[in-house]
């Protein structure tokens, strides 16, 4: 059946969060740089899978559904956040959302 | 080369393919069509692994709800190409370095550690595929019932929150 080694996983699911932090840092967007966060998620989503099948475990399939639902959550309220700041600083750069940069 | 060795490597460079897209893209939108092609990659390595459950919630809610409220939220602000900065000072002197070490360290570790080694297919991994996700529906609502229900509280609260912040100010 299933032959491909856990440890390909695990180095899909570190690429996959490096690019997820790249992006965080280097997009100016504020909708993309939300959409590096659920990247992330998703990397660490696959580390747990992995894992779960090479331990024959289910917890970690229970772990990926919490951090799904709670991923959806927090887009929900994030992405409210968003369009606040846009009502009312009229900029999706968060260059110029700088009131608390020191 | 087996199948299952195709099938991953041609979905896991969908998934890396779709995560440098998110980053060169200029367009909000981009990003947000290659994040799905990076999800549906996913689903796809997760009936891989034989989680079926997992690969249907994924589709259903990560590439169903959440990439539509993005996309949704892209079309309401009406978000344009992205408008490019000088990066930090502090990038080429600490940055790189602590991501060379970073990766390096990482590698060292995968290649020496015992789950480097280790098959993903556990024991009799095919009678057990197919229940998998009855096992799980009973793992979820007798061993994990409260964070289950916690969960839906917490949905509860994420929903009125959004609501509050995102109403017409007065």
């Amino acid at each position: 059946m299933n032959v491909v080694p856990i440890s390909y996983y695990l180095v899909l699911s570190a690429i996959l969060f490096g690019l997820g932090v790249l992006a965080f840092v280097f997009k100016r967007n504020i909708i993309t740089i939300f959409m590096s966060i659920e990247l992330m998620l998703n990397a660490v989503n696959l580390a747990f899978v992995a894992f779960a099948r090479a331990h024959n475990q289910l917890d970690g399939l229970v772990f990926v559904f919490f951090v799904i639902v709670v991923a959806a959550a927090e887009s929900a309220v994030g992405l409210a956040i968003i369009i606040t700041i846009v009502q009312n600083r009229q900029t999706l750069n968060v260059e110029q959302v700088d009131l608390l940069k020191f | 080369m087996s199948v299952p060795f195709i099938l991953f490597f041609l979905f896991a460079l969908a998934a890396v393919a779709g995560a440098i897209m998110l980053i060169v893209a200029r367009e909000p939108i981009h990003s947000a069509l290659s994040l799905i092609l990076v999800m549906v990659s996913l689903a796809a390595l997760y009936l891989l692994l034989g989680a079926e459950f997992i690969a249907a919630v994924q589709v259903i809610v990560y590439a169903g709800a959440i990439m539509v409220l993005f996309v949704f939220v892209i079309m309401l602000l009406n978000a344009g190409v992205e408008q490019r900065t000088n990066l930090s000072k502090m990038a080429p002197y600490a940055g790189l370095p602590l991501a060379v070490v970073l990766l390096f360290g990482l590698a060292h570790w995968m290649a020496h550690s015992a789950i480097g080694t280790t098959v993903a297919n556990g024991v009799g991994a095919p009678t057990q595929t197919a229940a998998s996700t009855r096992l799980l529906s009973e793992m979820l609502f007798r061993k994990y019932l409260f964070p289950f229900e916690a969960t839906s509280i917490l949905i509860l609260i994420a929903i009125l929150g959004a609501l509050v912040l995102a109403r017409k100010p007065e």
